[in-house]
């Protein structure tokens, strides 16, 4: 990339190192770490979507949609969520194309399940074979999104609900005795309510959605991870960079770079926190009150 | 060549440790063969979640101890030993003790002239582990380090009347209060642990002789029939299977732990989601 670095046989020291570490790879690699960002910054609010509809159905006085709610909350009970990572990849994958297939192609009448393979028509491929590597990667993120907003969506039903239910009852009753219909109670009391006891639910689930990035490898897309094992492993003379085995270097990078991450998140956390208990009638409340008297 | 279930059974359901039909099934997969392959798997999880658990119970007691020491030379090295077990991916964790680990001298390393065989340590069965005991150490320590913090005073001032000191109040006063409050906690752990098993073959540990754990073969018979619909939900049956016998083993130690209290003070053990870490 720099004029320096033409021929990166003939340099050595900190201008190998340096050219080295602005290779085209390397810049991949950096931009992988958006990635991961980027997943974080739209599965977080995704899921806090999922997570309110669902804590909503779960209260809900319709019991088909309190059931669905229940359900959809229980399903990450007891099942290794990487189950359901290696699941919905595959799953979803298999229903956008059959779905498209009905469109694409409605004369297609061969069966999807042929023996071991699954067939749909070339055209109802999703993404299709002559699309660009971008293409394909973009739909391998899209994918992971999606699966990461329905796992962690389950995990946010469940603390919304409690949250929900961990608002005292006499608010509620005082709301209602205020003559508020049903919404008005839950848009103006409820809702705004719950977030102090919302909070240590849902910055623990923060820290394990975190956490969870690293999956992304599993997932066959182009992360973090992948870029690690890649950049790290034995280079030999044909290369332009010929290293020994760095690997270890790029999983300790890897390690600070999520210890830090975790620290951030404790910092902001812990201040959020702080102001979401102010003047609440909890034990953090009560604790701010008597230290400012 | 079709196999009655019995005798897909007997082929296949100690395959994971390497006893019975080399060759994994290749075409015309049945229930039975999904059944037996996922449930022979289901051995390396419980390998890996028990002992790691035994071991690491140990560790974190004596890392909650040292959380609460005043010395901070015991204190930071404990404190900063939870923090990066705890703030980082166990996937992480488990490719950089693989990448160390391969690193070591395959010849062995001579120690007083005595050469230490080293290879060992990146099968799955030894290097996986350690790290699940290190991981499991840091979070039941976190546990246990609460628990202690929040013994009653009552009871601490109850074992000064009774002039009970240093040792003898840790053994008869605080550890085993510490255990009672911290055992629905640890009981959540130890099942998340067990899940979190599921990642050691996905992440650098190599699967010798395609001797792996469930998720291995559940994934291994997703990829050829291209059907997740039946290997999973297989993988999720056995695991709720697991997640139950804990609770209930796990439950008996904690009525034990509870036995001196009346009914209604009794610590209840609640399962919590939070999987992976």
């Amino acid at each position: 990339m720099f004029s320096a670095c033409a021929d990166p046989k003939s340099i050595e020291g900190l201008t190998w190192l340096g050219c080295y570490l602005t290779s085209g790879k390397h810049l991949d690699f950096y931009m992988s770490f958006a990635t991961v960002m980027l997943l974080l910054a739209v599965t977080a609010p995704a899921s806090m979507l999922l997570g309110f509809g669902g804590a909503m159905a779960a209260r809900s006085q319709v019991a088909p949609l309190r059931w669905l709610g229940k359900g959809y909350s229980a399903m990450v009970r007891g099942v290794p969520d990487i189950v359901y990572f290696l699941f919905f990849v595959i799953a979803l994958d298999q229903g956008f194309e059959i779905v498209k297939q009905q469109f694409v192609c409605p004369g297609w009448d061969q069966p999807v399940f042929q023996g071991l393979e699954f067939h749909v028509c070339p055209a109802a491929k999703v993404p299709v074979a002559t699309a660009s590597p971008f293409v394909f990667q973009a739909y391998g993120f899209g994918l992971a999104v999606i699966t990461f907003a329905i796992v962690f969506g389950a995990f946010v039903t469940n603390v919304l609900y409690g949250a929900m239910q961990a608002v005292p009852r006499a608010q509620l009753e005082t709301a209602e005795s205020y003559g508020m219909s049903h919404g008005q109670v839950f848009r103006r009391i409820l809702v705004p309510q719950m977030w102090t006891y919302a909070l240590p639910g849902l910055a623990n689930l923060w820290m394990i959605l975190i956490k969870a990035t690293p999956l992304l490898f599993l997932l066959g897309v182009k992360d973090i991870v992948y870029y690690a094992r890649e950049l790290g492993g034995t280079k030999t003379q044909a290369y332009d960079y010929p290293h020994p085995d760095w690997r270890i270097f790029y999983f300790l990078g890897l390690l600070v770079f999520y210890l830090l991450m975790t620290k951030v998140s404790e910092v902001v956390l812990g201040r959020l926190s702080a102001r979401l208990s102010h003047g609440q009638a909890t034990a953090a409340g009560e604790a701010m009150r008597k230290a400012a008297t | 060549m079709t196999m009655t279930c019995a005798e897909t059974f007997a082929a296949y359901a100690l395959r994971s440790i390497g006893i019975g039909e080399k060759l994994l099934p290749k075409t015309d997969f049945t229930l039975c063969q999904q059944f037996t392959l996922i449930g022979s798997g289901l051995i390396w999880n419980v390998y890996f979640g028990f002992v790691a658990l035994a071991f690491g119970f140990f560790l974190a007691n004596a890392l909650a101890l040292a959380k609460t020491a005043r010395s901070p030379l015991l204190r930071k090295p404990a404190d900063w030993f939870v923090f990066v077990f705890r703030g980082s991916p166990l996937f992480i964790q488990f490719f950089l003790a693989y990448e160390t680990l391969v690193l070591l001298p395959r010849s062995g390393i001579n120690v007083l002239g005595m050469t230490v065989d080293t290879s060992w340590l990146t099968k799955a069965w030894a290097g996986a582990l350690i790290v699940m005991v290190l991981n499991t150490a840091a979070y039941s320590a976190e546990i246990f380090y609460g628990a202690l913090r929040s013994i009653p005073k009552g009871d601490l001032e109850a074992a000064d009347a009774y002039g009970l000191t240093g040792w003898q109040r840790f053994r008869r006063i605080e550890w085993p209060t510490m255990l009672r409050l911290g055992w629905p906690g640890y009981t959540n752990e130890a099942i998340f642990l067990l899940q979190s098993s599921t990642l050691v073959y996905f992440s650098g540990f190599p699967a010798f002789q395609q001797q792996g754990d469930a998720l291995y073969y559940a994934n291994y018979f997703a990829d050829k029939t291209f059907n997740p619909f039946i290997p999973y939900p297989i993988v999720a049956f056995y695991f709720i299977c697991l997640t139950l016998a804990v609770i209930w083993l796990f439950g008996r130690v904690n009525r034990h732990l509870n036995r001196h209290l009346p009914q209604n003070m009794r610590s209840r053990i609640r399962l919590r989601p939070q999987v992976i870490r």
